[in-house]
């Protein structure tokens, strides 16, 4: 039975104030009369509410709907009436109050219809796998990350890892649930193997809780006797107590001695890590067809009289707990949700507890005495030598606190697991993991930010897009109708052809009035081209002056999206370069067509059209190029995002009057 | 019913930077105890005008600071440096000797930079060094070892060499007792071509390894240093390194010519050694901060020493050795980060954009 383990790196022996809850069994307290149900218990989305204020609901009715992937449904833990709908006092470390469904128990505890499954081996997973979905489970051990995403793995699963470390002082909500319902915990971790098909199950409990390993142990063989076609035995592995080694990562390490990858997943590694509490709750939802509306929770601290753990309903205000356990109320000092090391001072006692919460912990100022102040750190390295993640936390916490996030990200603050292992030792005293979380929530904050702006430049490239495929049919148009006017015209100079054909009398007048309609005109024509061409030129340099001064001023601020620009440049060269083919495409043609018609009329090929037309489009593309030269410039200089957009929109503007200017050359040259 | 909100962890591990430091003071009392017996009563002398100064020193700045005076005088740091810097110093220096090391140190190199926790320097090393270049008379000046707790020289002989100097007095007045300690006679008979055999029959060397007197001084310290590392003040990583480093060339020297070089066991048992190691190098705040880092700080900082010590100028090298390390940690904090969990490799070097 005894199985290699495997050490962490550091780790601390706080006291372990676990025997003042152990005594006595699991209990449960009256029913409360209000029951108060955040909508956010876990982590991810907040689910969709369904029912209303006034709105009878029964015991394990769905109250509120997962949305999304990552989130999870609430059940009515009771029967009674919804009676309200709104922002509550709820446990969250910003002290901000949370959506809440509020109901009134009409102490009648009436179920709803509910579907137990006699025998989950005839399901197949994906039916199972909704089960567990639709009962609403979290990891209970107090991430609360939903159940269902983790089991729903579609990676192969080689091992099964209960988490019954519960390494934190004072806790022992897991200790007795695997005390007294060792065979459920087991029944549960059958279903989970049934899901996952594991090669192995490994249950990891510290070696402080004997009753509950002997109990588990016993448990494990009567299932495997009583299963003996069971797909893979469970092994209880009694771990050293050390703190944390019930934290997600230190468990599978201990277990297996592999490491999670950083800014991986346990399945990465073929591993799901399940904690005792959330084990049993699957194994209701499957067996009992009953959803997560309770669960088991310590109370203690030495205000409370008579400590102990609760079987208690989700939503039950701690108010009602402190009174049933007999609590001075009037003496707390700290009121901790969830361990001392890494547990959440409550701000008021009609806090309600939610699906993690594993601990309350009413203590008075002798047993949590507030912290002295905070001395310079002497760089003793304590903190390093006990961090589980193998940190320099002396560094991390001098790069947080001075916002070098950078630095702080180079030393892996984002792998810092929040243990306050580094905060116990510190001799000066210093509140690390405060300064961690802060740290944390820089990093987080710059990397919204760059997503913001990539979303920013997604909605800039969008619109671009729509720009362009505007001018396009702008584009399309104008050449559909340049076409119409090339056959009208055509029209006209055969009309003019067999007119000359049928004065054949007098041919040098035919002749002269020939090459004058045909010379006159076509000055004219790329007169007024050049003119535009010319008035556009000086737009264009207008329009660059502008710019160059938007320019200065962006340089002025500080323009500091410099990645972006750069991208958005790419883009504008190339719609610059686009711009230039048009132009080009525009080129050519007369010169294709002028010698198709010089055919119909000899000797009067239009040498100054072709020249004047071929003047404007040069002039074209020198202005093009100027155009394209002012938003190089503007770009490479990391103009801000206003400026770029202003001179892209330039750009097309003047782009799209340039090839109306273009195509419009041949229809000169044809007009012969 | 509202309540504060806090942070966890809820629970700390009852030990204080202050208890540290009374640590650190209770380690150097063998030390402390074999020079008084060595050397006399002016070790006592230079650790109380140390202290005292280094206390006014400190309370001044705090004020003009406007730091809670109290609060920073009571973790026990500026003793510390001042203990540290009187050890270092000759017993018989005169006052102002130790009155203007202690207070450069705790002025310049403590406070200038921000105060404990925010000085690259080791305080007490800086004092040692600046008094070393501007006084190099009165600072490699001991007097012999005797023994008897300074029963021959007596209290006021002390008293009296150590106050009635002054900046202006040459050193002639105390020449009468003063001798060189067998570091400097080691080096100077070297260069004088003795062999290190004949020069184990002297006087200054009729210890059992390194010199009358001295060899005790470093086992006390020696002593110390493990009290510290059983008690987890200090790790073992600098203090190993640094007899590693000290050893290694020094081993590798006299094996290579006998003659001409002292073996490990002098150089370890000889100067401030002992006290460079385990106290001085030790200084968490100036020194590496990883464990890797802080052996091959504490290695680097043994080679300088033998390196110094034999071809330098200076008969003793410790606090050289340590300044120039000081300068060197954030460097080697940068390459030895440790491998954290579930990451490949360590990350080296400095931060780099988007890394
Ligand atoms: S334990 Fe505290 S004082 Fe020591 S290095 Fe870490 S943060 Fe600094
Ligand atoms: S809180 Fe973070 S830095 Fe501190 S010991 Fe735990 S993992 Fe390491």
């Amino acid at each position: 039975m005894s199985r290699n383990t495997w050490k962490f790196h550091g780790g601390i022996h706080p006291p372990q104030n676990k025997q003042q809850s152990v005594s006595a069994s699991i209990r449960q307290l009256p029913l409360p009369d209000k029951l108060i149900l955040p909508l956010q218990q876990h982590i991810g989305a907040p689910g969709k509410v369904l029912v209303s204020v006034g709105d009878r609901v029964l015991k394990g009715q769905l109250l509120a709907q997962a949305k999304g992937f990552v989130s999870a449904n609430l059940h009515a833990p009771s029967s009674g009436t919804v009676i309200d709908i709104s922002d509550q006092p709820v446990q969250h470390p910003s002290g901000l109050p949370g959506k809440c469904i509020v109901i009134e128990t009409d102490g009648k505890e009436q179920w709803c219809e509910i579907h137990p499954i006699d025998d989950y081996r005839q399901m197949d997973a994906t039916q199972l796998l909704a089960t567990i979905n639709n009962a609403g489970i979290v990891g209970m051990g107090g991430a609360g990350f939903p159940s269902h995403v983790k089991i729903g793995t579609q990676q192969t699963i080689s091992t099964l890892i209960l988490n019954a470390v519960e390494c934190e002082p004072y806790i022992t909500s897991d200790d007795l649930l695997m005390r007294e319902r060792a065979a459920e915990i087991i029944e549960g971790l059958q279903i989970l193997a049934f899901i996952l098909n594991p090669k192995e199950i490994l249950v990891g409990i510290e070696d402080n809780k004997p009753e509950a390993i002997a109990a588990m142990r016993r448990a494990a063989q009567e299932s495997t006797e009583a299963n003996p076609g069971a797909p893979c035995a469970v092994t209880i592995v009694s771990v050293p107590t050390i703190y944390p080694s019930g934290g997600e990562k230190q468990i599978i390490q201990i277990l297996t001695g592999k490491e999670v990858p950083s800014g991986g997943l346990p399945s990465d590694l073929g591993i799901v890590c399940h904690n005792t509490g959330t084990v049993h709750a699957i194994r209701n939802a499957v067996i009992e067809g009953k959803p997560l509306i309770s669960r088991i929770t310590t109370m203690t601290g030495n205000l409370v009289t008579d400590p102990g753990n609760i079987e208690v309903l989700l939503g039950t205000p701690v108010s009602h707990l402190l009174q049933h356990t007999r609590t001075s109320a009037n003496q707390i000092h700290r009121l901790i949700m969830g361990g001392p090391m890494m547990g959440f001072s409550m701000r008021s006692t009609e806090i309600p507890i939610v699906k993690t919460s594993n601990c309350i912990i009413a203590a008075d100022d002798q047993e949590f005495p507030d912290a002295p102040p905070e001395q310079p750190c002497i760089r003793c390295g304590a903190c390093a030598e006990v961090c589980p993640a193998k940190l320099l936390p002396q560094q991390l916490f001098f790069y947080s606190k001075s916002k070098e996030i950078d630095k702080a990200k180079h030393y892996n603050l984002m792998d810092c697991i929040e243990c306050g292992a580094c905060s116990f030792v510190c001799p000066s005293q210093i509140p690390l993991v405060q300064y961690f979380r802060f740290g944390k929530g820089e990093v987080r904050k710059s990397k919204i930010e760059t997503d913001k702006s990539d979303r920013a430049r997604m909605r800039f490239e969008a619109h671009q897009e729509r720009l362009e495929k505007e001018a396009a049919a702008k584009e399309e148009k104008r050449q559909q109708r340049a076409a119409a006017n090339a056959l009208k015209k055509e029209k006209q100079a055969k009309a003019k052809l067999e007119k000359e054909a049928a004065e054949a009398a007098n041919p040098s007048t035919a002749a002269s009035t020939a090459q004058e309609s045909s010379n006159e005109p076509s000055n004219n024509d790329a007169d007024e081209a050049l003119e535009t061409l010319k008035s556009n030129a000086t737009k264009a340099s207008k329009r660059y002056q502008q710019a160059k001064k938007a320019l200065q001023m962006a340089e002025k601020n500080g323009a500091d999206n410099i990645d972006k620009l750069r991208e958005k440049i790419l883009q504008l060269e190339t719609k610059a370069s686009d711009a230039k083919k048009a132009l080009k495409e525009a080129l050519p043609s007369p010169a294709k067509k002028i010698p198709a018609k010089s055919d119909a009329t000899p000797n009067n090929t239009p040498k100054e059209t072709d020249t004047s037309a071929v003047i404007a489009a040069a002039t074209a593309r020198v202005k093009v190029k100027k155009a394209q030269n002012a938003l190089m410039a503007a770009e490479a200089s990391d103009a801000s995002q206003e400026v770029l957009e202003h001179l892209s929109t330039n750009l097309n503007t003047a782009r799209t009057e340039l090839e109306q200017h273009a195509p419009s050359e041949p229809t000169t040259g044809e007009a012969q | 019913m509202a309540f504060i909100s806090v942070t966890s962890p809820h629970s700390h591990r009852a030990n204080s930077t202050a208890g540290v430091m009374q640590q650190l003071l209770l380690a150097t009392l063998p030390g402390v105890l074999a020079l008084f017996w060595f050397f006399g009563w002016g070790i006592l002398v230079q650790i109380t005008l140390s202290v005292i100064t280094a206390v006014l020193c400190e309370a001044g700045i705090l004020y003009l600071r406007k730091k809670p005076i109290a609060f920073y005088l009571k973790d026990y740091s500026a003793v510390v440096t001042a203990v540290l810097l009187a050890l270092a110093i000759p017993p018989i220096a005169p006052w102002w000797i130790v009155v203007i090391g202690t207070s450069f140190a705790m002025v310049f190199a403590k406070h200038l930079y921000g105060g404990l926790g925010s000085n690259p320097f080791n305080p007490a090393m800086v004092g040692y060094a600046f008094l070393l270049i501007s006084f190099p008379l009165q600072m490699t000046t001991w007097l012999p070892s005797e023994g008897n707790f300074g029963a021959s020289t007596g209290v006021e002989n002390t008293l009296q060499l150590i106050f009635s100097s002054s900046p202006a007095d040459d050193a002639s007045n105390y020449d009468a007792f003063s001798g060189a300690t067998p570091l400097d006679e080691l080096k100077t008979q070297l260069d004088l071509d003795q062999s290190t055999d004949i020069l184990q029959q002297q006087d200054v060397f009729k210890g059992f390894i390194a010199g009358a007197g001295w060899d005790w001084v470093n086992v006390a310290f020696l002593i110390g240093g493990c009290f510290l590392i059983w008690r987890k003040i200090i790790s073992w990583h600098i203090p190993v390194g640094f007899l590693a480093g000290l050893g290694i060339l020094a081993a590798a020297f006299s094996l290579y010519q006998p003659a001409q070089y002292a073996s490990p066991l002098f150089h370890w048992f000889g100067g401030g050694c002992m006290l460079g190691a385990f106290f001085i190098a030790t200084d968490p705040v100036s020194a590496a901060t990883s464990d890797k880092g802080r052996f091959i700080y504490g290695f680097l900082i043994g080679l300088l020493i033998y390196i110094i010590r034999t071809f330098g100028g200076y008969p003793d090298a410790v606090a050289f050795a340590v300044l120039l390390l000081n300068l060197a940690a954030p460097t080697i904090d940068y390459y030895t980060q440790p491998r954290s969990y579930g990451h490949d490799k360590p990350n080296r070097g400095t931060a780099k954009k988007d890394s």
